[in-house]
């Protein structure tokens, strides 16, 4: 795992709206994200930890401050190389399935691969390999909407995982799933990050969820005001400092 | 993404409302219906009066007649002059009408004009009869100007002008009672047409049948060459040489160069010398701008029929868009380019507008190929050789393509909004 794949913010400001309605996301954000690392953003709705969420997965802009993958500058970066950084590096897990419903449960794993542009033979091989590492080989010619919600979830990991990217960015990855499958999907993300050395950033309420993570962010009302620093962890990602003037 | 998937992703997605897809695409189908058929019937039509001016004559041909002097009424009588006052039966005009007869003067005259590369006189001929060995007689015309015409044959071959052979092109409704299994048993056979000089007398000429050709609206009537015309002729005057040549019609080649406005130039010059001359177009383009017309109204009427489904078309994707506003967030955040997401939909509403205009041709070929076998054979079995309904692939492919391009840019607002869509905003879930 390259050890300079670190995501590194600085100072993120984000606002949405203007006027009277003008609402503050985020007021000045500083993160650092090592390779291989997990991590928690934790906050109430409203917090702001999702749009931290997105800007760090270069999803949005940052109003202000500045972010760095891999050393590169986001803003330099041309729409298209970010299209392609989203589609190569990152995997991600939402709340809700996103998946496309009258569709096999393989083309849904596999669409990352087919917007990279990789051939039909390929992209199928690897599609299968990951269904057969989250058990589903035997789904995967069901449609979608054919399947239980841990089922989904688990096919939804396995969309994020199939173009093997470096950071799974999950947003409430269990928020609609009972306690048992929620588990499960856990086992299944943290085990992840162990044996592939994938980094997980996720974004949670679940306190339980995030104490099983190496650091745990706090954000409120757009400030980070907790930066647990793991305790019994190798202490070689001690990368983040606390951002912003309360 | 790749253009294979983009086009399969498409395809696989305007089938996934199918009600709703259905529904438009009726709507497009019923606009490329309407086009296909219209456009069939204007060509079907118009091949039709193509045949019928071949019938009459070449494009670079006048029909040359004197300009009639006598017309104006009230001017009084006209005095006789000896050499231009003859006067024959004519074919140009209504039954019994007469013209002013063309000298070899006239002939020279009119021969002479900037412009006109050859004159031939139309010599009338009034045959009695035709014959097929002993069989019955039947009554018989020669048309006077097939010489220069283009019959619209069902077998044989074209009238050869140079050749010393006596040439017919026989009507095909002279084949059965003639006593022919077919119109192809027809040709090569030896036929004898009778005919009676001025004196009375009674002659026969043989001639071979070359063609068979269709009934023609505009002319009527056997075609023969110039060799049978002048056989004809020799016997219908019955050795008497007349003192004044004189025809009632003559037919003037021009040079195929000449534009519209030098034709238009040269009748002037030959109608400033006294001569009428009109060309097959002055006298069937008010045929053809009637159907022109007509066609056009009805290929009107069809694309307001289009423009409607394309209004089905935009009112369905920009549904799709919204139905799909998640799919395409989760897409945008796995890295597909906005340009990506705009062909998507783009290539959706193409395949919808492809779909309708399909089946709506399809369709549109196999009724109206039916409906005119059986107006053919019914209704319009008085005009032989009329196929109401003419498709050709190329106009089938073109309101194929037109219906397409219809759709794609019906698809563009849409198509718009969805490449537009911020992933973030696509996301959100509260």
């Amino acid at each position: 795992m390259d050890s300079e794949w670190v995501i590194d913010a600085q100072g993120l400001e984000k606002s949405y709206g203007s006027g009277a309605s003008r609402f503050d996301a985020l007021k000045g954000v500083s993160v650092q994200i090592a390779p291989g690392e997990t991590v928690a953003i934790v906050g109430k709705s409203g917090s702001g930890k999702s749009t931290l969420m997105h800007l760090l997965a270069l999803l949005d802009e940052p109003d202000k401050g500045t972010l760095q993958v891999a050393g590169n500058d986001a803003k330099s970066l041309s729409k298209r190389a970010v299209n392609e950084l989203r589609n190569k590096e990152f995997g991600f897990v939402f709340q809700q399935f996103f998946l496309t419903p009258n569709v096999s449960v393989l083309e849904n794993v596999i669409l990352p691969l087919k917007i990279a542009g990789m051939g039909g033979k390929e992209r199928r091989r690897r599609g299968m390999e990951v269904l057969e590492q989250l058990e589903l080989a035997d789904k995967a010619g069901n449609k979608a909407t054919t399947l239980s919600g841990g089922q989904k979830q688990r096919v939804v990991i396995g969309r994020a995982l199939v173009n093997e990217p470096r950071v799974i960015f999950a947003d409430e990855p269990t928020g609609n799933l009972d306690t048992a499958t929620g588990a499960v999907v856990e086992d299944i993300l943290f085990e992840l990050n162990r044996s592939q050395g994938i980094t997980l950033v996720i974004v949670t309420h679940d306190e339980e969820l995030a104490a099983r993570c190496d650091r745990q962010i706090y954000i409120r009302d757009g400030l980070i005001v907790s930066n647990n620093k793991p305790a019994h962890h190798t202490g070689a990602h001690a990368l983040t400092t606390a951002g912003g003037a309360a | 993404m790749r253009t294979k998937d983009l086009v399969a992703t498409a395809i696989s997605n305007t089938f996934r409302s199918k009600l709703r897809t259905t529904l438009t695409v009726l709507a497009i189908f019923v606009g490329a219906f309407t086009l296909t058929l219209t456009n069939a019937v204007g060509a079907g039509v118009s091949q039709y009066v193509d045949a019928q001016v071949g019938a009459l004559g070449s494009p670079d041909v006048f029909i040359i007649t004197q300009a009639d002097d006598q017309s104006a009424a009230g001017d009084g009588p006209v005095e006789y002059d000896p050499n231009s006052s003859a006067t024959v039966a004519s074919q140009q005009g209504p039954p019994g009408t007469t013209t002013k007869a063309l000298t070899a003067a006239d002939l020279a005259a009119i021969a002479d004009t900037n412009g006109i590369k050859s004159v031939d006189p139309i010599r009338a001929v009034q045959p009695d009869y035709i014959e097929y060995g002993s069989g019955a007689q039947y009554e018989f015309s020669i048309n006077a100007t097939s010489a220069v015409t283009t019959a619209d044959l069902t077998a044989g071959a074209q009238l050869d002008g140079t050749a010393a052979q006596a040439q017919l092109v026989l009507p095909d409704t002279f084949v059965t009672p003639l006593g022919f299994a077919s119109a192809d048993d027809a040709v090569g056979a030896s036929v004898s047409i009778g005919i009676t000089d001025i004196l009375g007398e009674k002659h026969t000429v043989d001639a071979t049948v070359v063609g068979v050709s269709l009934e023609s609206l505009l002319a009527s009537g056997a075609g023969a060459n110039d060799a049978l015309i002048v056989e004809l002729s020799d016997a219908q005057s019955g050795g008497i040489e007349t003192a004044v040549t004189s025809y009632g019609v003559a037919v003037a080649h021009f040079d195929t160069a000449l534009t519209a406005d030098e034709i238009t130039a040269l009748k002037a010059d030959l109608a400033t010398e006294g001569y009428d001359a009109s060309t097959i177009e002055d006298q069937l383009g008010a045929v053809q701008t009637v159907i022109n017309g007509i066609v056009g109204v009805l290929n009107a009427f069809a694309v307001i029929a289009l423009i409607a489904a394309a209004f089905g078309i935009i009112n369905t994707l920009l549904m799709s868009v919204q139905e799909r506003t998640r799919e395409i967030g989760l897409m945008k955040a796995m890295g597909l380019g906005g340009g990506k997401v705009y062909t998507l939909f783009s290539l959706e509403a193409i395949v919808i507008g492809f779909l309708g205009s399909a089946i709506g041709a399809g369709v549109a070929i196999g009724l109206g190929s039916a409906l005119s076998a059986v107006l053919s054979q019914g209704l319009l079995s008085g005009l032989p050789g009329l196929n109401i309904l003419l498709f050709e692939p190329v106009s089938v492919a073109f309101v194929i393509a037109l219906v397409m391009l219809i759709a794609f840019l019906s698809g563009t607002l849409p198509a718009q909004r969805a490449a537009k869509q911020n992933p973030i905003e696509s996301l959100r879930y509260e």
